[in-house]
C-alpha cells in the first residue's frame, strides 16, 4: 500500500456503504461483482462520494429498519444530501458508474441471478431522476471490478483481475 | 427470524451439519487424490457482508471458487473455495500433469476442478441430506477465478434482502501429506427461510 502523498489518503467504502469526502483524498471500493459503484462529485469544489450499492430497488426490502445504502433507489438521494452539506453544488453534480457485473453464467435465468444488469438499470435511472450527468461508465462483462476515484483528476481508476487497471 | 438470537444449542446443531457434510467430503476427496485428507472442526458465525469477504482474505483477493445453487426443501448457495495455487495442486495430483495451468482458457484444467468440486460437493451435500432428511439438489457447478468480494456477493443476494449479515457454516478439508497443498473451504449459505426447515429438521426449533 504505497502513498504518495503523506496529507492525503484512501477513504474505503464497504458493501452497501457510503462515503463522502474531499480532496486529496481518494476513495475507493473493492470487489464490485453484480453490486454497482457509484461516484457523484463536484468537479471544482473536490468533493466527491462513493455508493456500493447491493441491490437495484428498496421495494425488495422484507425487513423494516433496512439500511438505506444497500439499495439503488435509496442510496443516491442520500449520497447527493451528503454531498451538498460537504459544499457540494447540486446542480453541478456528475456520476461516474462501475460494476453491474455476472459473475456466474447462470443456465436458469431466475431474476435474481440477473441482479447486475438490473442494478445497473436502477442506477442510470435514479441518476436520471436527480439530472446528474453520467460521464463515464464501465458496467456488465463477467469480471470483478475494484475502483478508486481521484478527486484531483476527477478520474476513475477500474482494476480488474485480467484486464488491469483502466482509467475512465 | 433474528439470526442473532439462536442458542447454542442451534448453533451446535448447524455446527454439526457442518462436520457431517465435510467429513464425508474429505472421504470423498481422499478416494478422488488417493491420500488421507484431513478435516478442521467447522464454525458456525454470523458475520457483517464485509466479514465475509475478510475471512476468504479480503474482498479483492483472488480466488477459485465453484459455485452450487442448492435447490429443494432447504435452498441456500454452497461455495467450495480453493487458492489459486490449492486449485492447481489439486489438478496436478489427479492428472499427475505438471503442465496443466488453471487458466480459463484450459478447458482439461477447468473441467478438472469442475468435476473434482462436483464430486466433492455432492458427497458434503448428500451427507447433509442424509442426516436431516432434507432433499438437497445441487445446481450443476459455476466456476468462477476472480475478487473474493466479486464472488461472494452472489451467496449473499437473498439474503440480502431481510438482513445485513449472513450465517456461514465453514468447514475446511486438507491433506495431512506435507508437501501437498491440498485444501479446500466450504461454505454453505442457506437462504432465511431455510433456517426454520433446518431446525425443525434438527429437532431445535424451541423458541426463536
Amino acid at each position: 500500500m504505497s502513498k504518495l502523498m503523506s496529507s492525503s489518503h484512501v477513504v474505503k467504502v464497504g458493501i452497501a456503504d457510503l462515503k463522502v469526502t474531499k480532496a486529496p483524498n481518494t476513495i475507493r471500493t473493492s470487489g464490485l461483482g453484480s453490486c454497482v459503484g457509484v461516484v457523484i462529485y463536484d468537479e471544482r469544489k473536490k468533493v466527491a462520494g462513493l455508493a456500493h450499492v447491493l441491490l437495484p430497488d428498496s421495494k425488495l426490502a422484507r425487513q423494516n429498519n433496512f439500511n438505506h445504502y444497500k439499495y439503488a433507489d435509496t442510496a443516491i438521494p442520500l449520497l447527493v444530501e451528503q454531498l451538498s452539506s460537504l459544499g457540494a453544488r447540486s446542480n453541478l453534480l456528475k456520476a461516474k458508474v462501475a460494476g453491474g457485473a455476472q459473475m456466474f453464467q447462470f443456465s436458469s435465468g431466475s431474476d435474481m441471478m440477473r441482479i447486475g444488469p438490473r442494478n445497473v438499470e436502477s442506477v442510470l435511472e435514479k441518476l436520471k431522476q436527480l439530472s446528474i450527468p453520467v460521464l463515464a461508465s464501465d458496467t456488465g462483462g463477467n469480471a470483478g471490478r475494484t475502483i478508486e476515484f481521484d478527486l484531483q483528476t476527477s478520474l476513475l481508476k477500474v482494476r480488474t483481475v485480467n484486464k488491469g487497471e483502466t482509467f475512465i | 427470524m433474528d439470526l442473532t438470537k439462536l442458542t447454542q444449542m442451534q448453533k451446535d446443531a448447524l455446527r454439526e451439519i457442518g462436520n457431517i457434510g465435510a467429513g464425508n467430503a474429505a472421504t470423498s476427496m481422499s478416494k478422488l487424490v488417493n491420500r488421507k485428507i484431513d478435516m478442521d472442526v467447522p464454525t458456525v458465525n454470523i458475520v457483517s457482508f464485509d466479514e465475509m469477504m475478510e475471512r476468504i482474505g479480503g474482498p479483492e483477493s483472488v480466488v477459485v471458487a465453484l459455485l452450487f445453487r442448492i435447490q429443494g426443501d432447504a435452498p441456500g448457495t454452497v461455495y467450495f473455495i480453493f487458492s489459486i495455487e490449492e486449485a492447481e495442486a489439486l489438478i496436478k495430483e489427479i492428472t499427475n500433469n505438471d503442465a496443466l495451468r488453471l487458466d480459463v482458457n484450459d478447458e482439461l484444467a477447468i473441467s478438472v476442478i469442475q468435476e473434482a468440486g462436483n464430486i466433492v460437493t455432492g458427497a458434503y451435500l448428500s451427507a447433509l441430506g442424509d442426516f436431516t432428511n432434507i432433499t438437497m439438489h445441487p445446481s450443476v457447478p459455476y466456476l468462477s477465478i476472480d475478487m473474493a468480494g466479486a464472488i461472494l456477493t452472489v451467496g449473499l443476494l437473498e439474503v440480502s434482502q431481510v438482513a445485513d449479515y449472513a450465517l456461514i457454516i465453514d468447514a475446511k478439508i486438507s491433506s495431512s501429506y506435507q508437501v501437498s497443498q491440498i485444501k479446500g473451504n466450504f461454505l454453505f449459505i442457506p437462504d432465511p427461510d431455510s433456517f426454520s426447515k433446518l431446525f425443525k429438521a434438527l429437532g431445535v426449533t424451541n423458541d426463536v
